[in-house]
């Protein structure tokens, strides 16, 4: 295993995010290692979401520090970068828990578009690029090249020419992964990619989520609900309940902490349990073989 | 399917019994003065008129739309279709129309009042190019894109008055000053979105208006500007004779004719028209271009892929406003005189409409859009009152029957298929 591993590269220190009278977040602290996969889990409304607002510069936390420690030696505060600075420049790229494609652009555009910043810069203030010069050429055949290695990895080849509006929920869902791991970011956070999936498009996303984890070398941020999916792929768990952090730690241990089996199945009062939630819970063989990528 | 006979007469029913409890108070009662006062007359057979007329006329529509309307459901999708092909057909189109546009002078058809008309008609294909960047591209809805058109013919009016430029000198420096009164106007309204936006791009379009109205020392007021310098051939008068140069039909030796300038101005304003197309053909396919088309679908994935959203809203509010800088010019130096009168909202609205109609972000379209919405009132000339009537039903005819415009479908900027994967691990081509 690489020296990399179990480094930080995220760290929340004291994270509180208040709406008015509603803290959101409170005081939440935990670390996300590179090359590794953190799950956030919790009810609903435990302030998932808001977190990952927080990381990616849609909310500015109330209180906390949030730094994020990238392999390059670079340290950057997030807090305090606002908005688009952060997948700008700390390399954080997210996916939305209700997909947020460019519906109306081709599926190869959305790749296109995620590489807006190198383009940019190739392109001199669009002047070498309205006059075709070859140093705007190169990059964006560098570009192309990089959206056709993602479409191919997704299997999205063959629909490249179409409108991602007109993709199935599956393919949707895969071309936003697709479309953040093209800004080639240091810190990739998922909210619940695979809400809507089918077992075996689930299982396709493990092994997928694993296989970025081993090839780049980046960390994962996932939120999900889907606990096969969770049990089967995280290194790391951060459970959250009504904004507060409950339990952390490998996935087997956090499974049988009471205070999560608490939050997730309420407390003994409670009887009528259904038995597939409870069923989730067990904890399920702690990973599956991935393409050359032993098991962390 | 078969039309459900039944369900359409009940409409119509329906339908005959709102507009006659609408006619009762509009058309059922008639006040009319007379020696003795006011009288009210009773005129319930114009209620049973209409109600029938609306009873007949919405099933006759039924009737019809049928068919129609099934077609029409089938183009209501939420996303803009992306045509699966390129298309070999709108290249085509495009260079025709070009062709035919150089050519337009020299068939016999031209005359002067044509090649005139023609100019405006591309004034106005100039301005629906240049808008067609800040609401077609970039999504971003200007209700006040003739303020710039505005101050770009100020612009070259008063340089060119005042320290005696040329036009070639003042087009940039117009386009220039169009270009950072759109920065101005795009700092404060970068947040707005939709119709808040228009509101604001209305407001502002008002204010330069008003204040080139008020503020007589510089722009004269209501009375305007008159004498504004004519464009000249690269340095020579299009001008019967002018002390002390040759002019330029000395230069060619050809007799002198006014009909020299009005060709000229035309294939002056095809020349702007054409660049603008070009840049917006160009810069669709750069990273900006896609920013731009990005910010208009999910301004929110936009920033989460780190695309600056004011920076891009913001070039592209400057780029539109620098053609209608180019286009404020042309208009001074055509016109010889201009007036706050030439800068109102109606023309903001014709600009706007003639994007909406050519279906946002396609440059055939709005070429087709501006001949009919700048040819159509020409045409109906002859209606005389009603042209106005004829002109609105015309409107609604194409966008029932074209709801997202004419030329709906869209262009990706990039195919996967025209790329095939020849490059090396070097990035070089192979043959």
């Amino acid at each position: 295993m690489n020296a990399e591993t179990g480094q930080p590269l995220l760290t929340v220190e004291h994270l509180s995010m208040r709406f008015g009278g509603l803290f959101a977040v409170n005081d939440l602290s935990f670390a996300a290692n590179r090359r590794e996969i953190t799950a956030i889990i919790g009810p609903n409304g435990a302030g998932k979401t808001t977190v990952f607002n927080c990381l990616t510069g849609f909310y500015k936390p109330t209180v906390g520090r949030l730094t994020l420690s990238p392999p390059s030696g670079a340290r950057f505060l997030l807090e305090r970068i606002d908005g688009f600075r952060i997948a700008k420049e700390a390399g954080v790229a997210r996916t939305f828990q209700n997909i947020r494609l460019f519906a109306g652009m081709s599926v190869l555009e959305n790749l296109m578009v995620a590489q807006h910043n190198r383009l940019m810069r190739a392109s001199v203030y669009s002047l070498a690029g309205l006059l075709g010069l070859a140093g705007y050429r190169a990059a964006e055949r560098r570009a192309l090249d990089l959206a056709r290695h993602w479409l191919d990895r997704m299997g999205l080849l063959a629909q490249a020419d179409q409108t991602a509006g007109s993709l199935p929920y599956g393919l949707q869902r895969r071309l936003e992964i697709a479309r953040a791991m093209c800004t080639e970011p240091a810190m990739l956070c998922l909210d619940e990619p695979a809400a809507g999936l089918n077992p075996r498009e689930s299982q396709e996303l493990s092994r997928l989520l694993l296989d970025i984890r081993g090839e780049f070398g980046i960390g994962i941020l996932l939120i999900e609900h889907d606990m096969s999916v969770v049990m089967q792929i995280s290194d790391h768990l951060v459970v959250l309940d009504h904004g507060a952090l409950i339990a952390q730690g490998p996935p087997a241990r956090v499974s049988n902490d009471p205070a999560v089996i608490r939050a997730y199945l309420g407390t003994e009062e409670d009887e009528a349990l259904p038995p597939e939630v409870a069923g989730d819970l067990v904890a399920v063989p702690h990973s599956i073989p991935s393409a050359g990528q032993p098991p962390c | 399917m078969r039309p459900n006979l039944r369900g359409m007469v009940k409409d119509s029913l329906a339908a005959a019994i709102v507009a006659a409890l609408l006619a009762v108070p509009l058309l059922g009662f008639h006040l009319s003065g007379s020696a003795q006062g006011l009288t009210l007359d009773y005129r319930f057979g114009w209620v049973a008129i209409a109600s029938l007329a609306v009873f007949c006329g919405r099933l006759a529509l039924s009737l019809a739309g049928t068919a129609v309307g099934r077609s029409l459901r089938r183009r209501r999708q939420v996303v803009l279709p992306l045509s699966g092909r390129p298309s070999r057909i709108r290249p085509a189109v495009g260079w025709a129309l070009v062709a035919v546009a150089l050519l337009l002078p020299w068939t016999p058809l031209a005359d002067r009042n044509l090649i005139d008309k023609a100019t405006l008609l591309l004034i106005y294909i100039m301005l629906g190019w240049g808008l067609n960047i800040v609401v077609g591209l970039a999504g971003l809805l200007d209700l006040g894109y003739v303020a710039f058109y505005a101050v770009g013919a100020y612009c070259y009016a008063l340089v060119s008055q005042q320290f005696g430029l040329s036009f070639w000198l003042c087009l940039p420096l117009a386009g220039a000053l169009s270009a950072s009164f759109g920065v101005l106007l795009g700092f404060p309204v970068l947040r707005l979105r939709g119709d808040y936006l228009a509101i604001v791009t209305l407001g502002f379009g008002e204010i330069v208006r008003v204040v080139l109205l008020n503020w007589q020392d510089v722009t004269n007021g209501p009375i305007g500007i008159s004498g504004i310098a004519r464009p000249t051939f690269f340095g020579l008068p299009l001008l019967a004779s002018v002390p002390g140069r040759t002019t330029f039909h000395e230069f060619f030796g050809l007799p002198f004719s006014t009909d020299h300038r009005i060709y000229f101005l035309y294939y002056l304003i095809l020349a702007l028209a054409l660049a603008t197309n070009l840049f917006t053909l160009r810069i669709r396919r750069l990273p900006i271009g896609r920013a731009w088309e990005a910010l208009r679908e999910d301004e929110t994935a936009c920033r989460s892929l780190g695309i600056d959203p004011t920076k891009t809203k913001l070039s592209a509010f400057a780029l539109g406003a620098m053609f209608a800088g180019f286009a404020g010019s042309f208009f001074a130096t055509r016109q010889g005189f201009i007036s706050p009168e030439s800068f109102t909202f109606i023309e903001s609205a014709i600009i706007l409409a003639i994007v909406v109609l050519g279906g946002m972000g396609s440059q055939i379209g709005i070429v087709l859009a501006a001949v009919l919405l700048v040819g159509l009132p020409e045409w109906f000339r002859d209606l005389q009152q009603y042209r106005m009537l004829a002109f609105g039903g015309a409107m609604v005819v194409i966008m029932l029957w074209r709801p997202r415009g004419l030329l709906a479908s869209r262009e990706p900027t990039v195919r996967l298929a025209e790329r095939p994967a020849t490059l090396d691990a070097a990035g070089e081509v192979l043959p």
